[in-house]
């Protein structure tokens, strides 16, 4: 069934549509992150402009990540104090890298860094969290029972240490501030919620538990993201409503047999799957870059939205 | 308009020759894109009226053109540098119609001469306006010939010889094929009639194409009222998200 979009000015098919929604869904709730870095592209893809693209696909970011947010709830595996932290850090962060993404834009050559980034952090979070998963792995094998993953020295070496319950953590504030900072300034000038990056740095620089870490990102993914989507409805006018209401009906749906499906996995194949994923991506951008386009030339409406 | 006058030149300079003129219809002068809007299929028609018998040779022909909307457009050229590609050049054309095709009843070079075309803008090439190109590599030509090729892979740009038929020199008529992703505005539907390779008469009118029902409240409310909009569509996002996780805890038990 085509249905026609009033924003983006094209025809897709809405089935099509629904069934991309539902996976990034998935994703979402087994994983805690947004889908961003996933279905950007991918409605790219489908022939929707960049900027209906990136503003869109925030905002069914914020409707799969609330779904999935709920269901960690009722578990309660989020940690509110710890979410809050990196939510203040990451508000700082967005401001900075809008701010630079503004700069960038007049030097020319945005679409090159952005896409340099996503390799490069696709590629070393990728790697990272794959080589640990993997060893991991075989030493509960062998020993019956799961290593404990402790965050290094200097970590707990820092000031104003605040107790986070719900992580079992006794930990500085400073971290967590800068992990959401680093995150909200990445994730503003890459477009995406920036859980793919805030994951595996809550996992490996904070030592939070897995399973903790999802629900709290998917808390602070909230509300970046769904301020990113009032500031590209308030300037861009580029949040296509329909387009919006299809990927999200896939997607709350999604993100609930993800959340159940995370359940069931262990922590460290669902980190093995992650790390494969992210590296899957990775390595679609990177050959886009190496390998000579079929077509050298490309079309864009002048000034304003993203190519 | 250029073309109107170039007409009018035309028909001045050559009382001898007997007067055609084209009368044309169209199956609907309104698109209307609503929610499932697929694409719609458009019969140009219409008949050649004469004073005189009209000539034997050269013979009559006839050309159709629709033309979307003129917006401007980037074109940025991909080059490899330190072993990645990456944008380099670009290029921006003044005015590129939005959706262009061109319908005739035998090859275009056959009945339209270089100096016609350039007249009244009839082929692809001509129908793109590339003004002020800075200094580029191999000159403007292989930008704008992207755009063709580009758009014509969309089927925004067709070209479509020997598509009129045309009966006893009289009656013509072709179907022209409007796709899914139209831009709103007015499309501008020519007819021109040559003979010889110069065009002796020209028809124009429009068609226009509009987003009604919930496209057109979306649309405006999108830009008459921004934030409103984006309040919005955060509020469906967030009672979506809500309303799934309550619906499945319900069916869970």
């Amino acid at each position: 069934m085509q249905i026609y979009l009033p924003i983006a000015e094209v025809s897709v098919n809405a089935f099509l549509l629904l069934g991309l929604g539902g996976i990034v869904g998935i994703l979402s709730g087994m994983f805690g992150v947004g889908g961003g870095f996933l279905i950007t592209p991918l409605l790219f893809f489908m022939g929707i402009p960049p900027a209906v693209a990136v503003a869109t696909g925030a905002n069914q970011i914020v409707a799969s990540s609330i779904s999935g947010l709920m269901a960690h709830w009722r578990r309660k595996t989020v940690d509110l104090k710890m979410g809050a932290v990196l939510l203040a850090g990451g508000l700082i962060g967005a401001a900075l890298g809008v701010a630079a993404f503004n700069a960038l834009k007049q030097l020319g050559q945005l679409d090159l860094l952005v896409q340099l980034c996503y390799v490069l952090f696709l590629g070393v979070i990728g790697w990272l969290m794959l080589v640990e998963s993997v060893i991991a792995l075989r030493r509960a094998r062998r020993h019956g029972a799961p290593a404990k993953r402790r965050p290094r020295g200097w970590v707990h070496a820092l000031p104003f240490k605040v107790k986070f319950r719900g992580s079992g953590l006794y930990l500085s504030v400073i971290p967590p501030l800068l992990v959401g900072a680093a995150v909200g300034l990445l994730a503003a000038i890459m477009g995406v919620g920036g859980g793919f990056i805030m994951v595996p740095a809550m996992i490996y620089i904070l030592g939070m538990p897995t399973k903790v870490v999802i629900g709290t990102s998917l808390f602070q993914i909230i509300f970046v993201t769904g301020f990113t989507t009032l500031l590209h409805a308030a300037t861009n006018y580029s949040v296509d409503m329909i387009l919006a209401v299809l990927l999200l009906v896939g997607g709350v749906i999604g993100a609930q047999i993800g959340t159940r499906l995370g359940v069931k996995l262990k922590a460290e194949q669902l980190r093995i799957l992650l790390a494969l994923l992210v590296l899957l991506v990775c390595g679609k951008l990177a050959l886009d870059l190496l390998l000579e386009p079929a077509e050298l030339y490309s079309l864009a409406a002048p000034a304003g939205g993203r190519g | 308009m250029i073309w109107r006058l170039a007409l009018l030149c035309l028909l001045a300079a050559a009382p001898l020759r007997a007067e055609e003129k084209v009368v044309a219809g169209l199956s609907q002068a309104r698109v209307s894109i609503t929610t499932d809007f697929e694409g719609s299929e458009i019969l140009v028609f219409g008949a050649v009226k004469r004073s005189a018998p009209a000539p034997v040779e050269p013979p009559l022909h006839v050309i159709v053109t629709v033309a979307g909307p003129a917006l401007p457009v980037t074109v940025r050229k991909k080059e490899r540098r330190f072993g990645i590609w990456v944008n380099s050049e670009a290029v921006e054309v003044d005015a590129a119609p939005s959706f262009y095709a061109i319908s005739t009843t035998a090859p275009l070079g056959e009945i339209l001469s270089e100096t016609e075309d350039l007249r009244h803008r009839i082929s692809l090439n001509r129908a793109i306006r590339a003004v002020d190109i800075g200094p580029t590599k191999g000159g403007p030509a292989p930008f704008t010939e992207a755009v063709i090729r580009i758009r014509r892979e969309d089927g925004l740009y067709q070209i479509r010889e020997n598509t009129v038929a045309l009966t006893e020199d009289t009656l013509f008529r072709t179907g022209i094929a409007l796709p899914a992703n139209l831009t709103e505005g007015d499309y501008t539907t020519r007819i021109f009639l040559t003979r010889g390779r110069e065009v002796i008469d020209a028809y124009e009118t429009r068609i226009s194409v509009h987003k009604v029902g919930l496209e057109r409240w979306i649309f405006n409310l999108a830009h008459a009222h921004p934030l409103v909009y984006g309040l919005l569509s955060l509020s469906i996002a967030i009672a979506a998200g809500w309303g799934a996780s309550t619906l499945f805890r319900m069916l869970r038990g």
